[in-house]
């Protein structure tokens, strides 16, 4: 998990989790891992909306105690 | 004697730096403590009065006071933007060769419109965060006789609100000029709503359908055909213009990448002691930070009044009280007349209220009133 770029977006209102996710995407490079932690259930939609439109690739989704982890790679 | 030096004079600096010598009046007096600030300019900006330049409502001579005189007495103010930070040895150097020993060190060095990041944006694009490109946006709007204006945002950026502030004080502005019928909005927004607060969002969504403003959501642009007037997005859309106004991307300051401090320029923080990850005695505030909050004077507000207390706590008790909550408060205009407001923090959304006069009324008395407040007497 060392090089699984953790993304901390709980509580978040605003920006929100999908914002961060998107600025965190323009630091990294191509082929990168990325993880949001998000306590808004919006984001188990949003978020994979988002990284399917654009092109990435959701590589996990899953649910723990309320907080959404959601694991993405650059691909693009 | 305890050293603290804050290295930023904006607003999280200069209110806590004011707060601290409040708190520590007795301190300074007897020289137990020294607070230092080091700033990049003599001057200090009310930033969001830019966007009121931009529509001729505020001049760029009304957004600037000295900042030493926005200071309490005892403060040591210097206009010498620090270079180097050597954490470990406790020390910053500033560009004029000078070091600075600290116990406590504070960064709050801000954040910069960066529109050069998106390729054509910058050339293309007007916007609000610079007095040149708010009075540049003065004569675009001034100049513009019809047709679609199509308003792109960056991520991230300063002030959350802007975009739908700009949108709706534009529809505004042309109504007034007796051309809005001749305009047609196209607003863009990165993710699948209207704003990032969910609220805000539902909100915005009704006033566009009733003005009639045309939108489109998941909409991150990538780059700007000046010559074709075409935005083009990430997810491929295409939107045409023929008059492109962005809030624009932001980076954190260059002396934080150079330093190593942060990707982006932003400093990983813990959000709620404001702590830098790593290093208990340095503090972050404002912009700088890399908290999933809104990068806004506000946020910067209420974050230098949790760290004032603690940083005063750690000097007298030698342990912090309290923890910073996440507290945002920001006004919203939403045209030349009316105002609402979203206040959170990490655990209650907003809920916006309609928009009245009394706010909007409220907001400009605030846009004088933010010399008081950074003071620390507001």
């Amino acid at each position: 998990m060392s090089d699984i770029k953790r993304v901390d977006a709980r509580n978040s209102f605003c920006p929100g989790p999908l914002m961060e996710l998107i600025a965190a995407m323009k630091l990294a490079e191509i082929g990168d891992q990325l993880e949001v932690l998000s306590t808004d259930k919006g984001s188990a939609n949003d978020i994979p909306e988002w990284i399917n439109k654009v092109g990435h690739e959701i590589v996990e989704c899953r649910e723990e105690d309320g907080v959404y982890y959601i694991h993405v790679r650059k691909t693009k | 004697m305890k050293k603290i030096v804050i290295v930023g004079g904006g607003t999280g600096g200069t209110i806590l730096a004011n707060n601290l010598a409040r708190r520590l009046s007795a301190e300074l007096r007897s020289g137990e403590v020294r607070v230092t600030v080091l700033s990049a300019s003599d001057k200090h900006m009310y930033q969001p009065g830019l966007l009121y330049v931009a529509f001729g409502r505020m001049s760029s001579q009304e957004l600037y006071q000295d900042q030493a005189s926005l200071l309490e007495p005892g403060i040591v103010f210097h206009v010498d933007p620090v270079k180097t930070f050597n954490l470990d040895n406790k020390q910053v150097e500033t560009e004029s060769g000078v070091s600075h020993d600290y116990d406590y060190l504070v960064i709050c060095t801000g954040s910069r419109p960066n529109p050069e990041s998106v390729p054509g944006l910058a050339e293309h694009a007007n916007h609000v965060y610079t007095v040149e490109a708010a009075e540049k946006t003065l004569t675009a709007l001034q100049q513009f006789e019809g047709g679609r204006v199509a308003i792109v945002t960056g991520v991230p950026h300063k002030c959350p609100m802007v975009p739908l502030e700009l949108t709706f004080m534009m529809h505004d502005y042309f109504k007034d000029r007796g051309i809005l019928d001749k305009v047609e909005f196209f607003y863009t927004y990165p993710i699948g709503r209207l704003h990032s607060l969910e609220n805000v969002a539902k909100w915005a969504q009704t006033e566009f359908d009733r003005l009639g403003i045309l939108y489109e959501t998941l909409f991150n642009v990538k780059q700007v055909d000046g010559k074709n007037k075409q935005v083009h997005s990430e997810e491929g859309g295409v939107v045409d213009y023929d008059l492109l106004i962005t809030v624009p991307p932001h980076n954190g300051m260059p002396v934080i990448l150079e330093n190593a401090l942060g990707g982006g320029g932003w400093i990983p923080t813990n959000p709620n002691t404001l702590q830098m990850e790593g290093h208990e005695n340095v503090f972050v505030l404002g912009d700088t930070t890399n908290i999933p909050i809104s990068k806004a004077g506000s946020t910067a507000h209420y974050e230098a009044e949790a760290l004032g207390e603690n940083l005063a706590a750690l000097v007298k008790l030698g342990t912090m009280v309290r923890t910073y909550d996440g507290k945002v408060f920001c006004f919203i205009e939403a045209g030349k007349d009316r105002a609402t407001y979203a206040s959170f923090d990490y655990q209650h959304p907003p809920q916006p209220q309609p928009p009245t006069q009394m706010i909007h009324w409220f907001k400009l008395a605030y846009n004088k009133l933010y010399w008081n407040s950074v003071r620390g007497l507001l």
